[in-house]
């Protein structure tokens, strides 16, 4: 057991690979120049960032009646999110939210490798603006590599110069955008500009601007690599049925650069070595060494030898998204127990999280009983346990409460009978319960406090307390 | 302030213990440092291996020996300016007590005036005023309702303050002297001058005087016990004197009503052993503007 377990497989096919691998993670390497490309797939990745960032730059901007319709009230403890007002009380709902979450992300996953990688993750999409705005202020890859061989002059200082701004402004807009989901936007963008915004406002949009450019501008696959855990945690989520980007190894080798006549030689696979697929990668890898854990899914190796195989007259999908079962000429299992139970557990938190959301009280109350005595007793001989009633109301209007007890057909309730409360407003009420000892079968009585909204009668809540008499009554 | 130092002895101890974990730390960092033998990273491994799992032999990067340094350089300027090293207080002089109170100041500055304007009005005026009410509901949920009950309606031994029996006298200004400096009430026990005959009968006079079933001829003999020991406080009639705190014994109201005992019963426990009831003084704790407004709550109460 003593001989080393080699860390990099030593294939000389993968050997400018490994040069690039090999370099210490903290050491800073050569850097990545990802080279444009299109097709399908890119085109999905694209619309798909739009429609995101659209979402999270529009959305701090609409209003619903008279305020901001996400916006999360940090000082006030009131988050709203479009006609729903949510209080600290509700955080339960979050965790559901995040459950759901979690087996969204092992289902699709399990089915389709990482999709959410590719396609969604905010890494990937502010990755692919700014790369777009280099491609376009410095032109493609090979254009990118000379400049910044090339010393320093008046051209490239403007190209340099442009890049950065439009970097710097798009950070910005992340910044203010994420810091106007808490302060709401419309004052914001005033405040901000004259000086009247709150120095935690300066700070955080500084902070966001700073993080994503040098997130989106240098980091870049680093923290797909090297930060991100769910590169290393991807691999007990796959099976031989998932869907991975892959190379047809079977059909490309053995590769080999040939002319643009047509059919390939027999000696030669349908890959001819161009080089493209590692071009194009994000995270510098080549895809035809297999799977590897840098590897996102973000199919743009897909798009790039699609386009060579179309030139070549070859069929497409030299690299596709395959099952390994696909690859090594089985057949691909769709439906598997794990997918189906991923399925199946996502659906039960879907429903529960929806059953929660809408029968989400819109009172909160809670009743204390007095511990500094067991009981008193009034002048009239009544056993008397003192009870703090706290009702808070969630809703934002005005409501009238109905105060009632339950649990003995002769005891009292002293105190007042309706409590009116103010939207978000919170009441502490005493009330006083009153029932006549020779009544009391046991020292311990089982009680509760019944709440009636006057509005939604229908929103009635319950709460237990006890009432505890004497033991040894004489 | 109380003194909360170490003895000398154990305050080195705990300065000597700190001093040296911190300096072995260096120490470690900088031996493993001198031990490492290749500068650049090479594929050299340390010579151990654990199910084919080997470790290079490779320096630790430089940012992170830097920052290990750091952690040290940060650790002794702490100790430098907060208490750390035994009795020594820091040169920053920060405390905890001391952050306290600060904070303590700050809240007074912020939330003073609401309680000085309420000060500025007067007791009846406050007592229908539901704002000052609000606040002075929560001053007493903070300060009063542990024995007083959060409706203020007493326990054993606690008086009940929302009815119309006051030990004290039941004007805003008593209510306001029995809260700032405080009651001190002492009833004395009667066992040794009365004896268990004698307290029988007094106990029977007592219930009587509020109209309380009771045994006609132990009473008889009773009242004259009670003119002899206890009319000097109660009065002649029974009706209590509010200047001692002597409770009206004609209106049925029982402090000391145990929960397992009729009134007779606890009437002769008192008469027995005695009562001691103490009121703590609020004054010093909360100063004038809030015992002002508690005063209307608590005579609020009563006034329902």
């Amino acid at each position: 057991m003593s001989d080393r377990i080699p860390t990099v497989e030593d294939q000389t096919a993968a050997g400018e690979r490994l040069a690039h691998r090999h370099t210490p993670a903290y050491q800073t390497k050569q850097g990545v120049y990802t080279r444009g490309t299109s097709g399908f797939f890119q085109n999905i990745r694209l619309t798909a960032g739009i429609i995101l960032l659209l979402m999270y730059y529009l959305l701090p901007w609409l209003n619903w009646g008279d305020r901001q319709m996400v916006w999360f009230n940090l000082p006030d403890r009131q988050f709203y999110v479009f006609n729903a007002t949510f209080w600290p009380q509700d955080l339960v709902l979050l965790s559901w939210l995040l459950i759901i979450c979690a087996f969204g992300l092992f289902f699709v996953t399990v089915f389709g490798g990482r999709i959410w990688c590719g396609y969604t993750c905010p890494q990937t999409v502010w990755t692919q603006i700014f790369m777009a705005i280099e491609r376009h202020t410095e032109g493609e890859r090979n254009a990118r590599i000379k400049l910044d061989k090339a010393p320093m002059t008046p051209d490239k200082l403007r190209k340099k110069v442009v890049k950065h701004t439009l970097w710097l402004g798009i950070a910005w807009a992340t910044g203010f955008t994420f810091v106007a989901y808490f302060i709401p936007a419309r004052a914001l963008v005033i405040d901000h500009w004259t000086g009247q915004a709150s120095l935690a406002a300066y700070v955080w949009i500084g902070f966001f601007t700073i993080a994503t450019y040098l997130n989106a501008g240098y980091l870049r696959e680093k923290v797909c690599i090297h930060m991100c855990p769910y590169a290393r945690f991807q691999s007990v989520m796959f099976d031989q049925n998932t869907l991975i980007v892959a190379y047809d190894t079977a059909r490309g080798e053995p590769r080999g650069s040939r002319k643009r006549t047509g059919a390939s030689s027999n000696s030669q696979g349908d890959c001819v070595d161009c080089g493209l697929c590692v071009q194009v990668c994000p995270t510098g890898i080549d895809i035809r060494d297999g799977l590897q854990y840098e590897c996102i899914q973000c199919a743009l190796c897909i798009d790039a030898c699609n386009s060579i195989m179309d030139k070549m007259n070859y069929d497409r999908g030299l690299v596709r998204y395959a099952t390994e079962h696909e690859l090594d000429g089985g057949q691909t299992h769709w439906l598997r127990p794990r997918l189906i139970g991923y399925g199946v557990a996502m659906a039960i938190m879907c429903v529960a999280f929806t059953y929660a959301l809408t029968h989400r009280s819109p009172v909160d109350a809670k009743v204390a009983r007095d511990r500094g005595a067991l009981f008193n007793e009034t002048k009239m001989g009544h056993i008397e346990n003192t009870y703090t009633l706290t009702l808070f109301n969630k809703t934002s209007f005005n409501e009238v409460y109905e105060v009632n007890f339950e649990g003995h057909p002769s005891g009292r309730l002293i105190g007042p009978a309706s409590l009116e409360l103010a939207p978000g407003q919170t009441r502490v009420q005493v009330y006083r319960v009153q029932i006549a000892p020779d009544m009391l079968a046991n020292s311990r009585l089982p009680i509760s406090f019944i709440i009636e909204p006057a509005k939604y009668p229908e929103n009635e809540v319950t709460i237990e307390s006890s009432f505890i008499g004497p033991d040894r009554w004489k | 302030m109380f003194n909360n130092s170490l003895p000398t002895f154990w305050s080195i101890w705990v300065a000597l213990i700190t001093l040296l974990v911190i300096f072995g730390c260096l120490w470690l960092i900088m031996a493993v440092r001198k031990s490492e033998k290749y500068k650049e990273e090479t594929e050299n491994t340390v010579g151990h291996a654990f199910d084919g799992i080997e470790e290079y032999d490779n320096p630790l990067p430089h940012w992170w020996y830097l920052k290990f340094l750091g952690t040290i350089v940060f650790g002794l300027g702490y100790l430098v300016l907060y208490p750390g090293l035994g009795n020594f207080q820091g040169i920053l002089n920060w405390s905890s007590t001391g952050q306290w109170q600060e904070e303590m100041a700050a809240a007074e500055v912020k939330y003073g005036p609401v309680f000085a304007a309420f000060g500025k009005k007067s007791i009846e005026e406050l007592a229908s005023d539901p704002a000052a009410l609000e606040v002075g509901g929560r001053l007493f949920a903070n300060n009063c309702a542990v024995c007083h009950g959060s409706g203020g309606q007493g326990a054993y031994g606690f008086p009940n303050l929302t009815d119309a029996d006051w030990l004290y006298g039941d004007s805003p200004e008593k209510i306001k002297e029995s809260l700032n400096l405080g009651r001190v009430a002492n009833m004395p026990a009667w066992q040794s001058a009365l004896g268990d005959s004698g307290i029988e009968e007094t106990a029977h006079y007592v219930v009587s005087l509020s109209g309380r079933a009771h045994d006609e001829t132990l009473a008889a003999k009773g009242q004259a016990h009670y003119q002899t020991y206890c009319a000097a406080c109660h009065m002649p009639t029974g009706e209590g004197m509010q200047m001692l705190g002597a409770p009206n014994l004609t209106d049925d109201v029982w402090l000391y009503k145990a929960p397992n005992l009729t009134i007779l019963e606890s009437v002769k426990q008192t008469l027995r052993h005695g009562r001691q009831g103490v009121m703590p003084a609020q004054l010093p704790r909360l100063g004038e503007d809030k015992v002002h407004l508690l005063t209307a709550y608590v005579y609020s109460l009563s006034q329902q």
